[in-house]
């Protein structure tokens, strides 16, 4: 087997770090699924806690972006 | 993928900051959307108004409104900037999503530009309001006291990765969806006959894009709020 083994290693690494895109989307779907159910049980509440709901998933997010990120570095950048 | 290169319109393809690209039609595409929408599209300022004018008054209204329950009534100076912004990312967006045409929010540079503005601008604020009070923002005086200087460590850390997870956002998840479309459009072209699966999954990926880009915008605007709430009212 022939090949840069860096370039390997770089591509293997933004790989793995893209498994912490998982635990994002388990940030985000706990803040949604917290969030129905507290809209479930009182539904009067539910429309002025809309923006709080949006800025807690984009904060549960920004985690996920973040390996998307070292992904992209990892790739593109070393 | 080609639909996110960057291409000069005239010359021999080579690039420099002066000269005119895709990104430079599309975001002046943006500029004339909403200069349609909210200038032309409200010109008549009728009492019953028409389709044109209740989108325009809607998203008005709803800025408005997210600008005064996220950053507080004093926050309403600074509406026009915030209302600028969503409309420019808003369309930039939608108008990423027609075929051929150039998302200029899938490209860091573009996203990064908006966000520094909004990171620059809102510390300025915050020094200027408060002087160095503004440094509260980073000194919790709820905390116990021990605690306090490693919470202002984290909190100067998570301050100065705003910028970074604020444009990375909106251009990660304008470049996935694209990119998602073009592998779906790939698969149909290998498929022959059975590409109709494809092409029904595209659909549907291109109504989520829809969703996706207001939700984008309506996150970018809504962060822009609370970054500029943290540097009106600085203590916790």
């Amino acid at each position: 087997m022939e090949g840069n083994i860096e370039a390997m290693g770089a591509l293997i690494g933004a790989g793995l770090a893209c498994t912490g895109m998982g635990g994002a989307a388990i940030g985000v779907g706990l803040v949604a699924g917290n969030y129905l159910s507290g809209a479930l049980r009182n539904p009067s509440a539910a429309a002025s806690q809309t923006a709080m709901l949006f800025i807690g998933i984009a904060f549960a997010e920004a985690f996920g972006i973040f390996s998307f990120l070292v992904a992209l570095l990892l790739m593109f950048a070393l | 993928m080609d639909q996110f290169l960057v291409t000069p319109l005239f010359g021999d393809g080579s690039l420099h900051w002066y000269s005119p690209s895709n990104v430079t039609v599309w975001m002046i595409l943006a500029w004339v959307a909403t200069v349609l929408l909210l200038v032309v599209g409200t010109r008549k300022r009728a009492n019953v108004p028409g389709r044109v004018q209740m989108m325009a008054e809607l998203l008005f209204q709803f800025v408005r409104n997210m600008v005064r329950d996220v950053a507080g009534p004093d926050a309403l100076r600074y509406f026009p900037l915030i209302m600028t912004a969503f409309m420019f990312v808003m369309f930039s967006n939608l108008l990423g999503l027609l075929p051929m045409s150039f998302t200029t929010t899938s490209h860091i540079a573009v996203t990064a530009s908006l966000a520094l503005t909004v990171f620059v601008s809102v510390t300025v604020l915050g020094f200027v309001k408060h002087g160095l009070g503004f440094l509260g923002l980073f000194w919790i005086s709820a905390a116990p006291l021990p605690l306090r200087p490693v919470l202002a460590v984290i909190e100067l850390m998570s301050y100065f990765v705003r910028p970074v997870s604020h444009s990375i956002r909106l251009a990660g998840n304008m470049m996935a969806g694209h990119a998602m479309i073009k592998v779906f459009a790939a698969f149909a072209g290998v498929l022959g006959v059975g590409a109709v699966l494809p092409i029904v999954a595209i659909a549907a990926v291109y109504a989520l894009e829809l969703l996706v880009a207001f939700i984008q915008a309506y996150v970018f605007t809504i962060l822009t709020c609370v970054y500029l709430r943290d540097a009106l009212h600085p203590q916790h």
